[in-house]
């Protein structure tokens, strides 16, 4: 069995978290699974609706204590407690997207509207909407619906097709 | 490294037949190559072709973003000029690299 015999066709991807990194992981994947002509569909729950909430989506921050992965520029450790200080959490974010837009990628609402050009197609979990108090109006207008799991499921079928849970 | 005849010129191409001398291309090489591809080359798709060369030839990074705003064309109408993989096709039908961006 090669890769040429079966090729994926479908991919389901569900954002559940709300970082930089958590949405981003979700946005270039499923923007590269559309880039590759397979069939996406990306479902956002949880914290991970701040990804496509108007109000949020472009200043998306990053935990900046309890990550033993943040280093400073140069490498050396961020001390946690630094990072519990007014205005680090922003200034690191800031320095985050900054050199995101370096790279070429862009900030959410753009990476989205590329997503949908696409053909891909974003979703946002009820559940979740309703727990945030959150109405169709206060996301991103390129949301396709607003789904239970079950209908999201209903949308994952099919051979060569799979979900992932970033 | 193998080689294959386009338009009456020999090219040279790797395994997965995007060609390794970008300056063995011409535009009746592309229109040949987008044949396979099922595509009828456009002069749209050959400026689209012109613009990803152009940055490669300056060795710039490739981007679907990038193409989106050349100026030439937005990102829905590049995936409706090159259906299915359109960073990959547009790459092999202008004669360089399969694009090593992931975005």
């Amino acid at each position: 069995m090669t890769k040429e015999e079966h090729p994926l066709k479908k991919v389901c991807i569900i954002c559940a978290k709300g970082t930089i990194e958590d949405v981003y992981a979700t946005l270039v994947m499923s923007n590269g699974a559309v880039m590759e002509g397979i069939e996406t569909k990306v479902f956002f729950t949880f914290f991970g609706l701040d990804g496509i909430t108007k109000k949020f989506m472009n200043s998306l921050k990053t935990g900046t204590i309890g990550n033993p992965a943040m280093r400073m520029p140069g490498g050396l450790p961020f001390p946690t407690l630094l990072g519990t200080l007014p205005g680090v959490e922003a200034g690191v974010s800031a320095m985050m997207r900054s050199q995101m837009e370096k790279l070429d990628i862009p900030p959410v609402s753009e990476f989205l509207e590329m997503i949908e050009a696409g053909g891909g197609e974003i979703y946002a979990c009820k559940l979740a909407m309703d727990m945030f108090k959150l109405e169709k109006t206060d996301l991103w207008d390129g949301v396709k619906g607003v789904l239970t799991i079950g209908e999201f499921y209903e949308m994952c079928g099919g051979l060569q097709t799979q979900i992932i849970f970033t | 490294m193998s080689q294959k005849v386009y338009a009456g010129t020999t090219v040279d191409v790797n395994e997965e037949g995007y060609m390794t001398d970008a300056s063995q291309w011409t535009k009746e090489i592309a229109r040949e190559i987008a044949k396979e591809e099922n595509i009828d080359l456009t002069d749209k798709h050959l400026a689209v072709c012109e613009f990803i060369r152009n940055k490669q030839a300056n060795s710039e990074s490739i981007t679907i973003r990038s193409v989106g705003n050349s100026g030439i064309i937005d990102i829905k109408g590049f995936y409706q000029l090159f259906p299915g993989a359109p960073m990959k096709k547009a790459a092999k039908i202008a004669g360089i690299p399969k694009p090593a961006s992931c975005v």
